[in-house]
C-alpha cells in the first residue's frame, strides 16, 4: 500500500479515535515516523476530532484549574523526588535537544514552502482517491443488484398504492428459494421522523401478515433498494408506516402499497 | 515538535506545561465526557479526575503506541464510562436515555468562548444521520469498528472508508 492509499483507507482516523489494535497502532506510529505527510494528515484529524469536540461542551462551563493545581502541587511536594531529577545528563540531553530543534527548524524552514504545496495536491489526491472507492463500492452494489434481479425464481410483484399515498408504488422482487426478497422503494414518499417502513409478507384467505423487515435508513440508502430474509411462503407483500423500530402487526390505516402474487 | 517538547515537559512533571496541556485539551475531554454522562456537575468531577489522572499517569505515556490526544481520550472516556456504570450514579439518573452529541450541539446555542457551536451545528447537519452516528459512535463513545458495524447494522468493512468520508465531510467544513 502507498502512502495515498494509506491515508485514504480511513485507518488514520481509527488511530486517532483509538479504535485500533496495540498492534496496529504501533504500525500506523511506525509509518508516521517515516512520512511526515502522514504525521501531517494525523494532525489535521485531530484537529478536526478536537474542535468537534469542544463544541459538544455545555457553554457555561466553570473550568477552573485552580483546584486542579493545587491538588497537583500538593502531590508534587509528597513526592519531592521528582523534582531533584535534574542532573548533568539530563542537561546535556537538553541541550543536545536544543541544537538538534536549531538544526531542524532552519531545515524545516527551508522545506516548508515546498511542503505546503505538496500537501494541498496529496490531499486533493486523497480526496479523489476516497470518493473513487465510494463510486466503486456503488458499482459493485449495482452489478450485484442487477445478478440478483436476472435471477429466473425471481419474481416480480408490483406494490399499488394505497389510499393514504395513490401516487406511491413499490416493486418486491421475490425468491423463494434464496429465502430473499428485495425491495425496490424509489417511489415511496420519505417517511417523517420517527416513522420507518415495514415490509410484510401476506398469506391470502385468511389474510396473515408477518414482519420481514424494516427499511431503515431510508433517507440514507440511494438506491432505495433493500435486501430483506424472507423465509415465508408469500402469497403477497405490504408496506406500511410503522413508528421507528417497527410493530407487531401491520397498522392498516397507514398501508402504503399493496401487491398480491399472481401466477 | 513542540507538542512534543511540552508533553516531554510534562512526563518531568513540569507544572506549566501541565498548564498548557490543560488550556488545550480540558474543553475537548470535557465535551467528551458530557457527551457520555449528560450532567454538567459530574462531568466537571471527572474532568478533574482526569486531569489528575494525566498528571499522576504522564510517565507512562508512550508515544510509540499512539498519540498524546488518544492517551488522554481514553483516560476520559474510560472514565466516563466507569462511572456510568456504576451503582451511586445509576441511582441518581435511572432514566438516563441514549444521547449523541449532536443533540448536545442542537441543544446549546451559547458556545464556550472560542467555539462557534451554531456555526459547527450547520456543518454537522450537513453530515447526514449516518456519519452523525458513526463518528458518535466511534469518537466520543469509544466503539470498535466491529460493536460501531454491529449497531449501524453495515458490513465491517465499510465502517472504516464510511468514516473516512465522513471525516474528510467534517474537515472540509471546519476549514
Amino acid at each position: 500500500m502507498n502512502e495515498k492509499e494509506y491515508i485514504s483507507s480511513g485507518i488514520l482516523e481509527l488511530y486517532v479515535y483509538g479504535a485500533l489494535s496495540e498492534s496496529e497502532s504501533a504500525e500506523v506510529t511506525r509509518m508516521l515516523k517515516k512520512h511526515p505527510e502522514m504525521r501531517a494528515e494525523v494532525e489535521e484529524i485531530e484537529k478536526a476530532l478536537l474542535r468537534l469536540s469542544e463544541a459538544a461542551a455545555p457553554s457555561n462551563q466553570k473550568l477552573l484549574l485552580a483546584p486542579l493545581k493545587e491538588k497537583i502541587s500538593q502531590r508534587s511536594r509528597n513526592v519531592p523526588v521528582r523534582k531533584k531529577r535534574a542532573n548533568w545528563s539530563a542537561l546535556a540531553g537538553w541541550a543536545a535537544s536544543f541544537l538538534l530543534l536549531a538544526g531542524l527548524f532552519l531545515m524545516f524552514r527551508a522545506n516548508s514552502e515546498l511542503r505546503e504545496s505538496l500537501q494541498t495536491l496529496q490531499m486533493e489526491n486523497a480526496q479523489i482517491e476516497s470518493e473513487i472507492a465510494e463510486a466503486r463500492n456503488d458499482a459493485a452494489k449495482s452489478r450485484e443488484l442487477l445478478n440478483t434481479l436476472r435471477d429466473r425464481n425471481i419474481l416480480k410483484v408490483p406494490l399499488e398504492g394505497q389510499e393514504i399515498a395513490p401516487e406511491a408504488y413499490a416493486t418486491a422482487y421475490y425468491d423463494d428459494e434464496k429465502d430473499l426478497t428485495l425491495i425496490d422503494a424509489q417511489n415511496l414518499p420519505e417517511p417523517p421522523r420517527g416513522m420507518v417502513y415495514q415490509v410484510w409478507s401476506l398469506k391470502m384467505s385468511p389474510l396473515v401478515p408477518s414482519s420481514i423487515g424494516l427499511l431503515n435508513d431510508f433517507e440514507e440508502d440511494e438506491d432505495k433498494i433493500f435486501k430483506l430474509d424472507n423465509s415465508n411462503i408469500s402469497e403477497g407483500f405490504g408496506i406500511t408506516l410503522e413508528p421507528a423500530g417497527g410493530s407487531e402487526t401491520p397498522t392498516m390505516e397507514m398501508l402504503y402499497s399493496l401487491g398480491v402474487i399472481t401466477s | 515538535m513542540q507538542q512534543d517538547l511540552l508533553i516531554a515537559q510534562l512526563q518531568q512533571g513540569n507544572e506549566k506545561a501541565f498548564e498548557r496541556i490543560y488550556q488545550l485539551y480540558a474543553t475537548s475531554m470535557y465535551g467528551i465526557i458530557f457527551s457520555i454522562i449528560r450532567d454538567e456537575k459530574i462531568s466537571e468531577e471527572i474532568l478533574q479526575d482526569v486531569f489528575l489522572k494525566i498528571w499522576d499517569n504522564a510517565a507512562s505515556y508512550d508515544s510509540d503506541q499512539g498519540r498524546f490526544f488518544t492517551w488522554i481520550l481514553n483516560i476520559a472516556r474510560n472514565a466516563s464510562i466507569d462511572k456510568l456504570r456504576s451503582k451511586e450514579f445509576k441511582n441518581k439518573r435511572s432514566d438516563l436515555k441514549d444521547y449523541d452529541f449532536t443533540e448536545i450541539l442542537e441543544t446549546s446555542n451559547n458556545a464556550s468562548g472560542k467555539i462557534d457551536a451554531i456555526g459547527l451545528q450547520k456543518y454537522i447537519d450537513l453530515l447526514g444521520p449516518v456519519c452523525k452516528k458513526i463518528i458518535d459512535l466511534l469518537f466520543f463513545k469509544g466503539f470498535t469498528q466491529k460493536e460501531s458495524a454491529e449497531e449501524l447494522q453495515i458490513p465491517l468493512g465499510t465502517v472504516k472508508t464510511k468514516n473516512r468520508v465522513c471525516i474528510d465531510k467534517l474537515r472540509a467544513n471546519i476549514n
